[in-house]
C-alpha cells in the first residue's frame, strides 16, 4: 500500500484519488502530473514536459541535479519533503511539485553557500532566541541531515530511509523535529525547521524556481500568483477565482 | 591610505528617507548635498518583476547584506551576544530608498501624549506607575512644535486618509487624498469595533487612493491592490517611497549627488566639530574621506548609534551608573494580536501593505490606566496586505505543522483567516541598549554593534491585556475559532517581528538626558546631526515613519539655519 504510494506515478495517483483527467480547474493539477515522477528506485522519470497545454511554461525541461552527487541522497530528500507535504485528494506532494529538485537547486546556489548571512566566527552555541550559529552552510547541513536520517533508519529500522513504510519515515522526521537526534554542527531541530521551510518555498514558490510545477500548489491553495491589479475587484464580496500567473510570462 | 576628496557642504549618511528629505531640503535651499549609499541604485523601474515572494519575501533580495555586517544579540548582560547570522525579527534596508522602499507604508503621528509621556504620567498616575528601571522621559518637543513637519511630510508623500478618529492630534489640513477602499474585509472589522463601542477608521496610508503631485512637483500613482508592499518595492511607483519624491526632488536641483557603494566607517572629529567621515568604496577597497561642512547621519537606527559609538563621539551608556547617553533607551514594539479562522472565503490575497481600518481607543493615554499595570497601549488595526503562499499557513491550534492534515488545514485556512494586531508601545528600560561588541567585526573591521534587550513586565501586561481586547474584535467579527496571540516571553531574535527598532540616539533638552538636541543637532558637535527612530526616547503605539519624517524636516529648518549662523540652535 504505502509501495505504492512512494512510487508516486501518475497512474497510481489517479486511481487512488478517482480523479478523472480533465476534472479540475483549469486542468492545472493533471497537467502537473503528467510525466513528472521520482520513484523510490531513483529513477528521474521523464523529465521532459510537464504537459498542462501550456508549453511556454514547459518547467521541467532541463530538470537535473546541480547539488546533489548520489541518487541515494537525493531520494531520501524526495522522500522526506512527500512526508511533509504529501499528495492528496487536493492536489499534489512534495515530489509532484518538484520540490526535491528545487531545492537542490537552491542548495547549489546562494542559499546553500549562505552568502547573505553573516559567518564569521568564533562559534558558540547560544541560546534559542539568538538563532542559527552553526559554522555549517545550509549545503552541509543538508548534507548531514540527509546522511542522518539514512542512519537513523538502519538503526532503528536496519533499512534505508526509502525503503520505510511511510509511519517509519514520519517517526524519524519526527525525532528530528523534537530535536532527539544527535547531530554535528547544528541541533536535528534546526535541520527540520529548515527542511520543512524548504519544503513550503519549494511547493509555493513562482515555478522560474523549479518547483510549483505548473502553479499547482498555487491553484491548490487559490492564490492566483503574480496579477497585475486588484483594483477593479478588490471591493468584490464574492470570492474571486483565477487563473494564476507565473512571472515567466513577463520575459517577452 | 585614504584619498581626501572635495569639501561639501552637507553629507548624508545612507540615503533612505531620511537622507532623501535632508538632501531634498538643502539642495532646493543651495547648499551641495552628497549622500553615500553602501547599497546600489534602484528605482521604480527595478520593481517590474518584484511579485515574487520567494525571491523579495523569503529571500529578502532588497536587504541588508549581513554577510558584511549584521549586530550581536543577548537578552541580557550575562548572556554571551552572538551574531544576528540571518534575518528574522527585523528587517535591515540597503540600497537607495533605504527601508523607504520595502515598507508597508502605514504612515501615522505618535499621539500628543506620546511626546509629553513622563509628564502626563506623573501628573495623572503619580512618579511611582512604573519603577525607576524604566527610562521614561518627554521628547523635548510637543505635538503641536511638530504640527506643521507631520502636515509637510505627508503631503510630500500624498498620504491617504480620513480625519475620523476622535483619538489623534489636531491637524491643520485634511490629508493630502481620500482614504483607500474599504473592502469588505475591513468592513467586517468596522462593524465589529462598532458594536462594540469604538471609532474604527481607516488606517493612514502611503499606498495612494489615487494619483497625486506633491508639492515638489513629484508624482505618485494610485495603488493597484497588488498585495505585494512589505518587503517589494513598488512597481507603479505607487506606494510613496524616497526613490519617486524627495530623492528625485533633490537631483533636479543640481545640487544634489548620491555616491553607492560608499560604507561609511567613520564620522571625524576635530576639537567641538566634526570635519566630514571616512568611507569605504565596497567595490574597489579603496578609502575615502569625505570632508563636509555639516554631517547628517541618516542611515538606519543601529548604524547611526554604532557610527558614532566607533568615532568616539558622545559617551556610550553604562547601565550599571546610569551614565552616559548614547546606546540608551532602545525600544521596540510589543504585539499584541488574535487570529480568526472563519466559515467563509474572502479575497485575501488582494491588498495593499496599508490598506486597513484601525482603532486607537486603547492606543497612548485614550483610556484610563489607573487600575492597569501598564501604561501606553496599541493601535488595534485589521489589514489586508495580501496573502501569499510561502509564508502564510494558517493552523488552527493543535494542528501538525506538516503532513497531511497540516497540508489540507493550511490550505483550506489560506483565504480564511484575517487577524486583528496592536502596534504596542515599548518603554524604555534600564537593561535595553545599544553598545559595541568586544568580539565580532564586519567586513571592513569595524566592531559589530551589540544589542541587549529584553521584554520587561510592563511590555508583558500591556501585551496581555490588549490581546484580548483582539480576540473580542475578531470574534465579533464573525471568526468560528478565534486564538490569542502566545503571551510574551523572551524575546527571540529569529522570527519576523517588526522593523519597528528605535532609540540609542535619543533627543532631549539637556546633554545629560540625550543624544542630541531638539533639533538633533549632537551635543558634542554642533555640526553633526543625528536623524531617525533613533531620536525616539520610547517607541509608541503606531509604524514609526510619519513621526520621523516629521522629525527629519524640522531638522532640515535647522540645518539649513545652521549652516548660515553657526552655533547651537538650542
Amino acid at each position: 500500500m504505502s509501495d505504492e504510494k512512494k512510487g508516486l506515478s501518475r497512474r497510481d495517483f489517479l486511481k487512488t484519488t478517482g480523479i478523472a483527467t480533465g476534472a479540475l480547474v483549469g486542468g492545472g493539477l493533471i497537467g502537473g502530473l503528467v510525466g513528472y515522477n521520482v520513484n523510490k528506485e531513483g529513477q528521474v522519470a521523464g523529465t521532459k514536459g510537464t504537459g498542462g497545454g501550456n508549453e511556454q511554461h514547459d518547467a521541467a525541461i532541463n530538470r537535473g541535479l546541480m547539488f546533489f552527487q548520489k541518487m541515494e541522497d537525493f531520494n531520501v530528500l524526495s522522500q522526506a519533503v512527500e512526508r511533509i507535504f504529501p499528495e492528496d485528494d487536493l492536489g499534489p506532494g512534495a515530489i509532484g511539485l518538484g520540490v526535491p529538485f528545487f531545492i537542490d537547486n537552491q542548495l547549489a546556489g546562494n542559499y546553500g553557500s549562505n552568502v547573505k548571512e553573516y559567518m564569521q566566527g568564533p562559534f558558540f552555541a547560544g541560546e534559542s532566541t539568538q538563532g542559527y550559529q552553526s559554522r555549517l552552510t545550509r549545503a552541509e547541513m543538508f548534507m548531514h541531515g540527509i546522511h542522518k536520517m539514512n542512519e537513523e533508519a538502519q538503526r532503528r529500522f536496519d533499512k534505508n530511509f526509502v525503503d520505510l513504510e511511510g509511519e517509519q519515515m514520519d517517526e524519524i522526521l519526527t525525532a528530528f523535529q523534537k530535536n532527539e537526534v544527535e547531530m554535528k554542527g547544528a541541533s536535528s531541530e534546526f535541520f527540520f525547521k529548515l527542511l520543512r521551510q524548504a519544503t513550503l518555498e519549494g511547493a509555493y514558490a513562482d515555478p522560474i524556481y523549479n518547483g510549483n510545477i505548473n502553479m499547482d500548489a498555487w491553484r491548490m491553495k487559490e492564490f492566483p500568483g503574480n496579477q497585475m491589479t486588484y483594483l477593479a475587484q478588490i471591493e468584490n464580496e464574492e470570492f474571486m477565482k483565477y487563473d494564476p500567473v507565473s512571472l515567466s510570462n513577463m520575459e517577452h | 591610505m585614504a584619498t581626501t576628496l572635495d569639501k561639501v557642504d552637507v553629507v548624508t549618511v545612507g540615503v533612505g528617507w531620511m537622507g532623501g528629505i535632508i538632501g531634498a531640503e538643502c539642495a532646493k535651499a543651495g547648499l551641495k548635498v552628497l549622500g553615500l549609499e553602501r547599497g546600489k541604485e534602484r528605482g521604480t523601474a527595478d520593481y517590474l518583476m518584484i511579485h515574487d515572494e520567494f525571491r523579495y519575501g523569503i529571500r529578502y533580495d532588497l536587504m541588508q547584506d549581513l554577510s558584511k555586517e549584521t549586530i550581536t544579540f543577548r537578552n541580557d548582560r550575562k548572556m554571551r551576544a552572538l551574531p544576528m547570522r540571518q534575518m528574522g525579527s527585523f528587517l535591515l534596508g540597503e540600497g537607495l530608498g533605504g527601508a523607504g522602499t520595502h515598507w508597508n507604508g502605514h504612515n501615522w503621528r505618535f499621539l500628543p501624549y506620546d511626546f509629553e509621556i513622563k509628564t502626563i504620567t506623573d501628573q495623572k498616575y503619580g512618579k511611582d506607575k512604573l519603577s525607576s528601571d524604566y527610562l521614561l522621559q518627554d521628547w523635548g518637543v510637543t505635538y503641536d512644535e511638530l504640527e506643521p513637519y507631520f502636515d509637510k511630510f505627508e503631503k510630500t508623500a500624498g498620504i491617504s486618509g480620513e480625519d475620523t478618529n476622535p483619538f489623534w492630534g489636531k491637524r491643520s489640513s485634511d490629508f493630502p487624498t481620500p482614504p483607500m477602499k474599504k473592502t469588505p474585509i475591513l468592513k467586517k472589522f468596522e462593524t465589529a469595533t462598532s458594536n462594540l463601542g469604538y471609532s474604527p477608521f481607516m488606517l493612514p496610508s502611503a499606498n495612494l487612493s489615487e494619483a497625486y503631485t506633491n508639492p515638489d512637483g513629484e508624482s505618485i500613482a494610485p495603488c493597484q491592490y497588488c498585495g505585494f508592499c512589505d518587503r517589494f518595492g513598488c512597481e507603479y511607483g505607487a506606494k510613496t517611497s524616497p526613490e519617486i519624491t524627495v530623492i528625485p526632488t533633490a537631483r533636479k536641483t543640481g545640487n544634489y549627488d548620491v555616491r553607492f557603494h560608499a560604507n561609511v566607517v567613520e564620522v571625524l572629529k576635530k576639537g567641538d566639530k566634526v570635519t566630514g567621515v571616512k568611507y569605504i568604496d565596497t567595490q574597489t577597497g579603496e578609502e575615502f574621506i569625505q570632508p563636509a561642512e555639516v554631517v547628517v547621519l541618516t542611515s538606519y537606527v543601529m548604524n547611526n548609534a554604532k557610527l558614532l559609538m566607533v568615532s568616539g563621539i558622545g559617551e556610550v551608556y553604562d547601565p550599571d551608573t546610569g551614565k552616559g547617553t548614547l546606546g540608551k533607551n532602545y525600544c521596540y514594539q510589543i504585539l499584541p494580536g488574535a487570529t480568526g479562522f472563519f466559515e467563509e472565503k474572502m479575497n485575501t490575497f488582494m491588498g495593499a501593505g496599508a490598506l486597513g481600518m484601525t482603532i486607537d481607543d486603547f492606543n497612548g493615554d485614550n483610556f484610563d490606566h489607573s487600575d492597569l499595570d501598564f501604561i501606553h497601549g496599541a493601535s488595534l488595526s485589521l489589514t489586508q496586505p495580501g496573502v501569499r503562499p510561502i509564508a502564510f499557513n494558517p493552523l488552527p491550534p493543535d494542528t501538525p505543522v506538516w503532513g497531511p492534515e497540516f497540508k489540507k488545514a493550511s490550505i483550506h485556512n489560506f483565504n480564511r483567516t484575517l487577524s486583528v494586531s496592536g502596534q504596542g508601545a515599548s518603554m524604555p528600560h534600564k537593561e535595553n541598549f545599544l553598545s559595541l561588541d568586544p568580539v565580532y567585526k564586519d567586513a571592513y573591521g569595524v566592531p559589530l554593534l551589540r544589542l541587549t534587550y529584553n521584554f520587561t513586565e510592563q511590555d508583558r501586561n500591556l501585551h496581555k491585556y490588549l490581546t484580548e481586547k483582539c480576540v473580542e474584535i475578531i470574534e465579533e467579527m464573525g471568526a468560528k475559532t478565534a486564538v490569542p496571540g502566545n503571551p510574551l516571553t523572551n524575546y527571540d531574535i529569529v522570527p519576523y517581528q517588526t522593523t519597528h527598532n528605535t532609540g540609542g540616539t535619543i533627543m532631549g533638552t539637556s546633554p545629560e538626558n540625550s543624544v542630541v538636541n531638539t533639533q538633533l543637532q549632537h551635543w558634542d558637535a554642533e555640526n553633526l546631526f543625528v536623524i531617525g527612530a533613533g531620536n525616539f526616547t520610547h517607541n509608541g503605539g503606531y509604524n514609526p515613519t510619519g513621526t520621523i519624517g516629521a522629525l527629519a524636516y524640522r531638522a532640515s529648518e535647522g540645518i539649513l539655519k545652521y549652516s548660515k549662523n553657526g552655533g547651537s540652535l538650542v
